[in-house]
């Protein structure tokens, strides 16, 4: 393992720990501060040095104390508070113990103590040291910490001033749905690790589980307001570099905001238990600057029409069976499975399904209630199947459907086409 | 003569089986209380080692995540529930009428019927869990244990239902054994034992009873809401209906919060006499640690909004969560200081219990200091749901929860037995677990300040290191609790006779009695002065 040496690493890392805040006043006082204290920083070398062994990357060089990297305001702002009050509260702690381990020592029987028989402050003296540290305690809640944190959560809440874009996050059991409403771009982003890494039966990447297909894309120095919601159970959009950990609640809307201030990959979790797919619903903010971000929404739209184009055009089985596969073991293996036998008592099996192999369209082309193609279009409510024409395109939908009837044993040798899927919307 | 001898027969327990089923002395139902809590520590404790067994490395090696989220919400609703509650009511039915000169509870019958209610919740919460393995059923709950996620998707199974009717059956439990405590304290106290002389144990006791009998229905409420919700037709809590899941988390955590001090107060109560036994001094402070339980109990009931900081509350109730969180510093504080002051120029021995004492004070007072900065949102969004929250309230449940239980188990242990226990093993019981306790637990907290959610089955690479090391230290924090069992059983079974002092200074009624006491004690009351 990589350990030795992390005690080493962990010096340079205190010395840049807090390089730049940001224009926020308190925050210049405290960071300049920090910068003049030598005994917290030698304390801190000290516990780096007893903790060690504790630092899992030492290339990363950050100190254990501190968050991932901050690379917005409201990220600078929590991680200095953070470590802030963690030295505070240290400090708080090695006071008010050194006092019990004094007491400890001095106030042995074996050492021939004498017990004393108050029951309280005595004397006037005494009254004023009972009351003073509560005084200095209200201090440090009220003033000290609770004056930077009320400036802190203010700034964190205020999602609209001068907010100069928007997008909407819905979450689902186990992706997210990303949405840039001013520019009609709709996408899903889903985990990339393959089953196998998670499994152990290939090596695991250096993101594993923090990998999706398609990473959320932001532009860097704007102020993006972010919505969030759900379509089922309660999750929560974490990044930590982003300071933002919101709660998405199927039925409200949510907000919160970010502001890069550097280019980057910047990679989180679903942080609200939301079922057995918790683990596995990672988020990728890729940031890049202003006129990449065009690009790339320009690439987007220019794909969504492509898909859109695509429905139009007629697929050959072989097409929609290639694509199928490849849906398949991204989305569906979760819960199905590899060979489509699902897992008994929690996901119902596709090979040799009654749904999958019976009919799904009646005489007059619509869809057949319970049908294959109206359970993968509509889900079935109450279960983790969902209704995938809200995230899939048509020509995903036709794919799926086309391969799972001619997989796993299922020999229907019949096929939809995206047209189709395109008229039942 | 006759009325003698039948006097006589009364007096003496049934033999066997028998005594146990049909028992309504509070020393015998104390006894089944503590065994049965001492039993379920362990069932819940199997349980996180298969846990930290999946988490020793990434991937997934040993439990699928559906078996995974199982285990953690049973390890939480067994240890709390089933582990540190039934235990600290073992204590309060064995220790209070002895503490106040009472004969009894003053509800026998009620008393026995709390305690029987408690197997077979456990049975009905742990039934699903081992039915999945014969094939029958999803399984038990694994939505966590205040269950406000995941609870209303029907493929939380038939596991959710069990988990609510279990909570029924708990909260019955809960309260009967709450009234009993209140009925007992403010009616059945000795001549001269006034409310301002009770040890604090049985303050703390009281208080406890209030916030149960305050907080527990409302988690019975809350769980029949989501159990109409899921079978009846109801929406109270299903968005997609125009339900709010947000009020089963205000329901939940307005219990789920004093529920925290449910679980502390006893503790509370214990460590200060503790404390002065091993100092040989007074308790200091005795006033001012009775109003600032009173002070905690009240609080505790308007902060509960902090455990959902990053749900989306407006801006005010963020605030005012905040500051009202930061005020319970303050009556916590007090009674540090207070412990400070009873072990202050006192002639201190460490024995088994009092070490456990002095490392329940260190360890609550690292799992308090942790929750002062945990109100304050801007921070709490990095905080919150991560591994800084496992790690934070694991030192107040453990470090403070579980070493008040020892400390407490150990201090009143051969007044229970009339047994001294091995001093020697339990010293080595309390090094270990406290060397393994920091292990497994500090890791943790810097596992979540790089950023590690908790409930999670597998984990990113870059939190390797730290899963490890606690993992470790878990398993041997495990293992040292064997030594527990053993040091248990040797003292139940012989050991040096213990003296009714027991302890050098140990105060109060129960110490004036013989060890083990009688059957039945106090008939006729003692005059307190």
């Amino acid at each position: 393992m990589e350990l030795a040496g992390a005690a080493i690493h962990d010096e340079p890392a205190t010395q840049e720990r807090h390089p730049k805040l940001p224009c926020c006043g308190i925050r210049h006082e405290t960071a300049s501060l920090h910068e003049e204290r030598p005994l917290i920083k030698r304390l801190q070398l000290w516990l780096g040095a007893v903790f060690f062994l504790f630092a899992s990357d030492p290339a990363r060089a950050k100190s254990i104390w501190d968050f991932q990297e901050p690379v917005t305001p409201v990220a600078r702002d929590s991680m200095a508070a953070s470590v802030d009050f963690l030295h505070i509260i240290m400090g708080i702690y090695v006071v008010v113990f050194a006092i019990f381990a004094y007491s400890i020592f001095k106030h042995r029987k074996s050492s021939g103590a004498q017990p004393g028989t108050f029951t309280g402050p005595g004397s006037r003296r005494q009254w004023v040291l009972t009351i003073l540290p509560f005084l200095l305690l209200i201090y440090i809640d009220y003033i000290m910490m609770g004056i930077p944190a009320f400036h802190a959560i203010a700034k964190m809440e205020d999602t609209r001033t001068a907010a100069e874009m928007t997008i909407k996050v819905t979450a689902s059991q186990w992706k997210w749905q990303y949405e840039y409403p001013e520019e009609n771009i709709r996408f899903v982003s889903s985990i990339a690790t393959s089953q196998d890494q998670i499994h152990g039966r290939a090596a695991k990447g250096e993101h594993y589980l923090q990998e999706v297909d398609h990473p959320l894309v932001l532009p860097t120095g704007k102020k993006v307001r972010i919505l969030l919601t759900s379509t089922d159970v309660i999750h929560s959009w974490w990044v930590p570099s982003f300071g933002v950990k919101r709660d998405a609640v199927p039925g409200y809307l949510r907000e919160a905001w970010v502001k890069i201030e550097k280019p980057g990959t910047y990679r989180g979790q679903c942080a609200q238990l939301c079922g057995d797919g918790h683990a596995f619903m990672p988020i990728v903010v890729e940031a890049v600057e202003e006129p990449q971000f065009r690009e790339w929404v320009a690439q987007k739209k220019a794909a969504g029409t492509a898909v859109a184009a695509a429905a139009e055009k007629v697929w050959s089985r072989e097409e929609l069976m290639a694509k199928g596969g490849e849906i398949y073991n991204r989305i569906c293996i979760a819960c199905h499975q590899a060979g489509g036998e699902g897992v008994p008592g929690a996901f119902p099996a596709l090979a040799g399904s009654k749904i999958v192999n019976g009919p799904f369209l009646d005489k007059e082309g619509r869809l057949i209630k319970d049908g294959h193609l109206d359970r993968v279009m509509n889900g079935k409510p109450g279960t983790a199947m969902q209704a995938f024409k809200n995230t899939f395109s048509d020509v995903e939908v036709a794919a799926i459907v086309t391969y799972e009837r001619n997989s796993f044993g299922n020999h229907l040798g019949d096929m939809v086409q995206p047209s189709q899927v395109k008229a039942l919307r | 003569m006759t009325e003698a001898i039948a006097a006589v027969k009364r007096d003496r327990p049934p033999a066997g089986i028998m005594r146990w089923l049909t028992t309504t002395n509070h020393k015998d139902l104390g006894i089944l209380y503590m065994s049965f809590g001492f039993i379920m520590f362990f069932i819940g404790g199997a349980f996180i080692m298969a846990v930290r067994a999946e988490l020793l490395f990434p991937g997934l090696q040993l439990l699928a995540p559906a078996m995974y989220n199982q285990l953690f919400t049973l390890h939480a609703l067994i240890m709390v529930f089933g582990a540190i509650m039934p235990f600290a009511t073992g204590l309060n039915n064995y220790l209070i009428p002895l503490m106040i000169g009472a004969p009894d509870m003053a509800l026998p019958r009620v008393n026995n019927w709390g305690f029987w209610i408690l197997p077979f919740a456990a049975v009905l919460l742990l039934t699903p869990f081992f039915l999945q393995f014969f094939g029958v059923g999803s399984g038990a709950t694994g939505a966590g244990w205040v269950m406000h996620n995941t609870s209303l998707d029907l493929q939380s199974g038939a596991g959710m239902d069990f988990a609510i009717f279990t909570i029924h059956l708990l909260g019955i439990s809960s309260l009967s054994g709450a009234i009993n405590v209140v009925v007992t304290v403010l009616n059945m106290r000795a001549p001269g034992m006034t409310l301002m002389k009770m040890p604090l144990f049985v303050w703390a006791w009281l208080i406890t009873a209030f916030m149960l009998i305050l907080a527990m229905p409302v988690f019975s409420a809350a769980a029949t809401m989501l159990l109409t919700d899921r079978h009846f037709g109801t929406h109270f809590f299903d968005a997609a209906n125009g339900g709010d899941p947000i009020l089963l988390q205000h329901l939940i955590w307005f219990f789920g919060h004093p529920e925290v001090y449910i679980v502390l107060l006893p503790a509370w109560g214990l460590i200060p006499q503790i404390l002065a036994a091993f100092s040989r001094k007074p308790v200091y402070g005795y006033r001012a640690q009775v109003y600032a339980l009173w002070a905690i109990c009240f609080l505790s009931f308007l902060v509960w909004a902090h455990h959902m900081l990053t749900s989306g509350l407006p801006l005010a109730a963020e605030v005012y969560f905040m500051y009202a969180t930061m005020a319970i510093s303050i009556p916590t504080s007090v009674l540090v200081f207070c412990w400070l002051g009873t072990i202050w120029r006192g002639a201190m021995t460490f024995e088994t219990p009092m070490l456990f004492a002095l490392g329940f004070v260190a360890h609550f007072g690292m799992g308090a200091l942790t929750g002062l900065i945990l109100p304050d949102v801007a921070v709490n969004a990095q905080y919150h749901n991560s591994y800084v929250i496992v790690s934070h309230f694991h030192y107040t449940f453990f470090g403070g929860g579980i070493f008040g239980m020892m400390a407490a188990a150990y201090y009143w242990l051969p007044k229970f037995t009339g047994h001294m226990f091995d001093e020697k093993l339990g010293r080595l019981h309390f090094w270990l677990t406290t060397i393994f306790f920091n292990m497994t637990f500090i890791p943790q907290w810097f596992a979540g300040l790089d950023g590690m959610p908790r409930h999670t089955a597998d984990y990113a690479l870059r939190f390797a290191a730290m899963n490890f090391i606690s993992s470790v230290g878990a398993f041997l924090l495990g293992l040292s609790q064997l030594l527990l069992v053993y040091i248990v059983v040797k003292c139940v079974r012989s050991g040096p006779k213990a003296t009714g002092q027991v302890w050098e200074d140990a105060q109060g009624l129960e110490f004036t009695l013989p060890s083990p006491p009688p059957y039945h004690t106090f008939e006729t009351p003692p005059v307190v002065k």
